[in-house]
């Protein structure tokens, strides 16, 4: 039976069996791949989106159990048109091989919604359910943090 | 077994060799004349009418930074303005775009920089050549009297200017130099200077194309089912749940293993889920990893081996020692586990093929795809796209992956397939950095100066057997010894003697391949000796390295002076742990500072003074250090591949195979010595040191000896 998702402020309607995980809804069938596939078993975070606003790890999240507007990525900003915290990422040259940023991202937007200026230890507690191979972490705190400052100032 | 023709010189020699005859082709692929539309100068710059200059980079983007790097250099020479610049990968095309140390187009063993500084300065240097000669025709103006900067070609005297898109047409019939004429080093304006990675915002949006996101029309997605046991063959297949699952198209066994074909990843995983194999386990390793490891550590002990390296009478010096100091260190299979999956997609139309994947050696891969599907290497077409990390695994002497790849498509007859590999099929996959284990011998005078040092040590050859065994010369193989041999240290007699072992589960190159293990066991017994005898472990570094190695003295002098070394012992129950380990003809030195935290080590953080010779970007070379060490102290603290006393692999997802996370990671302050000494490798480079630095600390924390890897054993 067909579902319909929002997703990034738009309505798309998928036929797919209701246990297909929304990451490969979303990769697979929906064609937004900024979400990435790094375990499949919630153990890296690099699927991580937002579904009304609260990071899940979309691998283990049920088409049938998408409780709500689902975004990604793609729905935070643009190469040409960068959220607030992209712009502290990109600041501070985070990205190695880029892979598992997005998940990054997404789960340190989160974060940041929730508490405007973390501390360190608090950005550890959140983030460390996302990994990253290539050593990135300590950029990513400090990404963090300036994103935290441009946030309030903006 | 295709045999390829690395070159000797290059390989083998380390660095010193490695920036050799850089050649510009000026032919290649691309250089056929443009009508209109982008042009390219030669088949590594093309410049649009846009201004965009495109930079065609030999080497694959995994976030080391070659895309970025290269473009600095062309940049460079090119007087261009940075916002100008682009960055693309080159085609498969082996006689254009070799790396000059493997002799065939591939990226490995650090040397993307090293093999092609001046190449790509040429590149960049004899496009400006041709743009000069381009203004002084249509201006009718001497070219001696033309100037280029910040991607503006001028003429003060008749106040003429033009940008780059504007001449390029015109450029075209200018003559490629034949010697173009760099900059002298005093010149630069961009290398040298943290310039931004050009990949970073798509990196940052999610709009950098990996080979997980390449769809192409009528595409099935494949998975395929490999052996729990490493070397298992398929002996019996049923196949009829797995098709009877909806979106599940086609099921064949393929060598490796049985290949689920289906609408989409979700039905394929589904579809290989349903599979019901038997195995067959006649050439499968069916032992466990402890096994397997006193298997090493037996070579290690009883083997002749053959000596890689010696210096000085080292029979004379333990016959004649007051004391002699032994230990023995074990180290494990490690998986590279980077986190984009091994994935790749193929098209094969028959008489002819194409690839879209993160390839590290195209002309492998090329060629063995071009073998199984029966058509010449020509007829291969390889897209190389940006990678979710390697650390040496998308790089397989005998194409691993592409083999399976071309098998998928061979069984899968005419059409496109996207193969996935899961996290099991990369943790339990084999190709790992091979288990070593070393003895060392130390021999000492009465006054507890060392005097004679013995590094015996068993492990796989890297490149024995493999399509690169021509770089192992008189039985030794200079990617197993790395590390072990031309130490910094003068110990007056030495001897590094490396036993070759066999092993059943296929081994590979491991972010920094010898030196992953050579580092560890050198400079963690070097630690243990010093302590033995009541010496710093700086000081006595420092002795040790009398006149013999300035650059590795200056780092580690840099090093204390950073972290304001007063010992071994920090207040509050921290322990700080020094190591010196030069690699890639780059010099590093490390001190960790190190407290334990719920039983386990908990390293707070690492000074690092390197000198890597000329940085083209130092925040990217600073990013690549951050990034080793971490990789580094990931496998250090926890990683560990085991064998079941059944012989089945038992980690196969991260919550098995434990990596490093945020709260682990140290704050890194790292001082990097300028020099003008030609570029060192820095991919790999920050990875050795930060075992044994750790070490040392928890040596100092339990007052036990670390003698194995990892410190924290699940």
């Amino acid at each position: 039976m067909p579902t319909d998702l929002r997703i990034n402020g738009k309505t798309h309607q998928v036929d797919l069996p209701d246990d297909v995980p929304l990451l490969w809804v979303l990769r697979d069938e929906v064609g937004l791949t900024g979400t990435k596939f790094g375990c499949g078993v919630a153990a890296c975070g690099a699927c991580t989106v937002h579904i009304d606003g609260e990071a899940v790890r979309s691998c283990q999240v049920a088409l049938s159990d998408v409780w709500g507007e689902v975004t990604t990525i793609e729905g935070l900003g643009t190469p040409d048109a960068m959220a607030a915290i992209q712009q502290a990422w990109v600041e501070h040259q985070v990205a190695q091989c880029g892979y598992c940023q997005s998940g990054q991202i997404m789960q340190a937007a989160s974060l940041l919604a929730e508490n405007p200026a973390p501390s360190d230890a608090e950005i550890d507690d959140v983030m460390q359910g996302n990994l990253c191979r290539c050593g990135t972490y300590p950029r990513i705190r400090a990404a963090i943090h300036t994103a935290a400052r441009k946030m309030q100032e903006a | 077994m295709t045999k390829f023709s690395p070159t000797r010189r290059g390989f083998l020699a380390g660095g010193a060799a490695l920036i050799i005859g850089a050649h510009l082709p000026v032919g290649g692929k691309m250089a056929a004349k443009a009508a209109s539309g982008p042009v390219s100068l030669n088949a590594f710059v093309r410049i649009a009418e846009d201004n965009t200059v495109t930079v065609i980079v030999k080497h694959i983007e995994f976030g080391q930074g070659p895309f970025t790097g290269f473009a600095t250099l062309v940049a460079e020479e090119l007087d261009a303005e940075w916002s100008q610049m682009r960055a693309e990968h080159a085609p498969a095309d082996t006689a254009t775009y070799q790396n000059f140390a493997f002799g065939i187009q591939g990226t490995g063993a650090s040397t993307a920089v090293r093999n092609a500084f001046t190449q790509m300065r040429q590149a960049g240097a004899a496009a400006r050549s041709m743009l000069v000669q381009a203004a002084a025709r249509e201006w009718g103006v001497p070219e001696d009297e033309i100037t280029v900067a910040k991607g503006v070609v001028s003429h003060a005297a008749s106040g003429q200017s033009a940008q780059f898109g504007e001449l390029v047409a015109a450029a075209q019939d200018s003559t490629p130099p034949e010697e173009p004429k760099l900059k002298d080093p005093a010149d630069f304006v961009l290398i040298g200077k943290d310039v931004p990675r050009l990949d970073s915002a798509d990196k940052t949006t999610g709009a950098a194309q990996f080979t997980l996101d390449v769809f192409r029309q009528g595409m099935l997605t494949v998975a395929v089912a490999h052996s729990p046991w490493i070397g298992g063959k398929v002996k019996s297949v049923d196949a009829a749940a797995a098709l009877a699952i909806d979106g599940v198209e086609k099921v064949e066994t393929i060598p490796t293993g049985v290949a689920v074909y289906a609408r989409n990843t979700y039905c394929a995983f589904k579809g290989r889920d349903a599979l019901e194999i038997d195995w067959n386990l006649s050439e499968a390793e069916t032992r466990s990893a402890e096994e397997q490891m006193d298997e090493v550590a037996a070579a290690a002990a009883t083997g002749e081996g053959v000596v890689a390296e010696t210096y000085g009478d080292l029979d004379a010096a333990f016959a004649g020692a007051a004391e002699v100091i032994e230990a023995e260190y074990r180290l494990p299979f490690l998986a590279h586990a980077p986190l984009e999956v091994m994935d790749g997609v193929i098209e094969n139309r028959g008489d002819a093929a194409e690839i879209w994947m993160g390839s590290q050696m195209q002309t492998v891969d090329q060629q063995v795809t071009a073998n199984i599907l029966g058509i010449a290497p020509e007829q291969v077409a390889i897209n190389t796209l940006m990678a979710g990390g390697s650390f040496g695994r998308r790089a397989q002497y005998d194409s691993q992956f592409a083999q399976e790849l071309a098998q998928v498509a061979k069984a899968g007859g005419q059409g496109t397939f996207k193969l996935v590999w899961s996290r099991k099929d990369d943790i339990q996959g084999a190709y790992y950095r091979p288990q070593a284990v070393h003895r060392q011998r130390a021999a000492l005078d009465e006054t507890g100066r060392i005097i004679g040092w013995q590094d015996k040590f068993a492990t796989e050859s890297i490149m024995g057997g493999s399509a690169f065994e021509v770089v192992i010369q008189n039985g030794v193989d200079p990617f197993s010894v790395e590390g072990s041999i031309h130490k910094p240290y003068d110990f007056g007699a030495f001897e590094a003697r490396w036993v070759p072992t066999d092993s059943k589960v296929p081994h590979l190159w491991w972010r920094s391949v010898g030196h992953s293990h050579t580092a560890f066991a050198n400079e963690v017994f070097l630690d243990e000796v010093l302590q033995a005898k009541g010496k710093d472990p700086v000081a006595g570094r420092l002795e040790l390295l009398g006149d013999k190695s300035p650059r590795d003295r200056r780092v580690l002098e840099r090093v204390a002076e950073m972290a304001n070394w007063q010992g071994v012992n920090g207040s509050d129950g921290k322990a700080y742990g020094v190591a010196l380990h030069p690699s890639y003809d780059a010099h590093f030195a490390y001190i960790a500072e190190v407290s334990e935290v719920d039983g386990e080590p908990r390293v707070r953080k690492v000074w690092v003074a390197a000198d890597v010779g000329i940085a083209i970007n130092p925040d990217v070379v600073k990013a690549q250090i951050e990034g080793g060490l971490g990789y580094g102290l990931s496998a250090a603290l926890f990683n560990e591949i085991t064998f079941a006393e059944d012989g089945q692999v038992e980690q196969e997802n991260f919550d098995s195979y434990r990596l490093l996370r945020i709260h682990e990671m140290p704050e890194v302050e790292i001082d990097l010595a300028v020099s003008s000494e030609k570029p060192g490798g820095i991919g790999e480079a920050g990875t050795p040191p930060i075992a044994p630095a750790v070490s040392n600390a928890w040596r100092v924390l339990k007052g036990q000896p670390v003698r194995r890897l990892p410190l924290v054993r699940a």
